[in-house]
């Protein structure tokens, strides 16, 4: 897959990850194995990227006497997640157009 | 291999990157392998689930941004003149706002230290005050051994709810401490704008 393109959708995946709550590291990777198998270092870089375009908040919250850093939806990011989807609508109009034509050559 | 070895690996292969930045991504394997074993599996077996070293830093120069220049604060003259001729008031104020902030805490450790030291002399008292109990009971005077012995159980019973305050007051000031720190230490890294 293009890299720009699979950067994009892991970045949206990570943000739904955290949509409805909170969340940590561990927990994303988790959440997302039935989906994506994710490595540590990708999703370190994904919340780095995601942390610096204000799509994300961390907070340290102190758990079992260590410490824990749990990633926070901005509205941007909620708005990134938005804009995917609406995106995609028309990605899937033209994926069919496409098959389609494929379809027609067989 | 243990998290401790892991990280110390890691730790070498990461020492291009800067220090605020090695601390980050150790930080972060730290915690990933410390959720891992809370998950249940050994400390082993969460190491090795993180990946080796080596795919780890492998990866790294692929998946981090080309790190931009910080754009140096650049002062103005008349900034730096108003530093100069400010700091015979600004420094001296930095100081004191530290002396007072370190006064502070030392005072703060002092109160434990006081915690601790009542707690010692009251496990003294429920060691020594029996003896002293006995000597009564059988030499000098029955009634009198027998409340040193009574007040010996009353020291021994305060000092076991002492310990429970000081373990919790000591626990309470160190995590203050950490937590402190960390702020002081998010205030000073800049979080870097891709």
């Amino acid at each position: 897959m293009d890299l720009q393109l699979k950067r994009g959708l892991l970045d949206v995946c990570v943000l739904a990850a955290i949509q409805d709550e909170d969340s940590y590291g561990y927990k994303i990777i988790k959440d997302m194995k039935p989906y994506i198998t994710l490595s540590e270092s990708t999703l370190y870089t994904i919340l780095k990227r995601l942390e610096s375009a204000g799509m994300l908040t961390v907070q340290t919250v102190e758990h079992g006497g260590r410490l824990r850093k749990y990633y926070r939806i901005t509205h941007a990011g909620r708005k990134r997640i938005a804009d995917f989807k609406e995106d995609w609508k028309e990605i899937l109009t033209i994926y069919r157009f496409v098959t389609k034509e494929d379809e027609a050559h067989e | 291999m243990n998290k401790q070895e892991f990280l110390l690996k890691l730790g070498e292969r990461l020492s291009g990157l800067s220090p605020e930045e090695k601390e980050e991504r150790l930080t972060f394997y730290r915690e990933m392998i410390d959720d891992r074993m809370e998950d249940g599996l050994s400390e082993e077996e969460a190491v090795s689930a993180i990946g080796s070293v080596d795919a780890i830093a492998g990866q790294i120069p692929d998946d981090t941004p080309p790190t931009k220049a910080t754009p140096k604060i650049r002062l103005k003259a008349w900034e730096i003149i108003l530093l100069i001729l400010g700091s015979p008031i600004w420094f001296s104020l930095l100081v004191a706002g530290l002396a007072v902030f370190f006064s502070l805490y030392v005072s703060a450790w002092s109160v434990i230290i006081a915690l601790w030291a009542v707690f010692a002399s009251f496990v003294a008292c429920a060691f020594s005050l029996p003896v002293v109990g006995i000597v009564f009971i059988f030499g000098i005077h029955k009634i009198t051994g027998i409340a040193i012995i009574g007040a010996s159980l009353i020291f021994a019973g305060l000092s076991i709810f002492l310990l429970w305050g000081c373990k919790g007051a000591t626990t309470g000031i160190v995590l203050l401490t950490k937590k402190v720190a960390l702020r002081i230490k998010q205030r000073f890294t800049k979080k870097e704008v891709a």
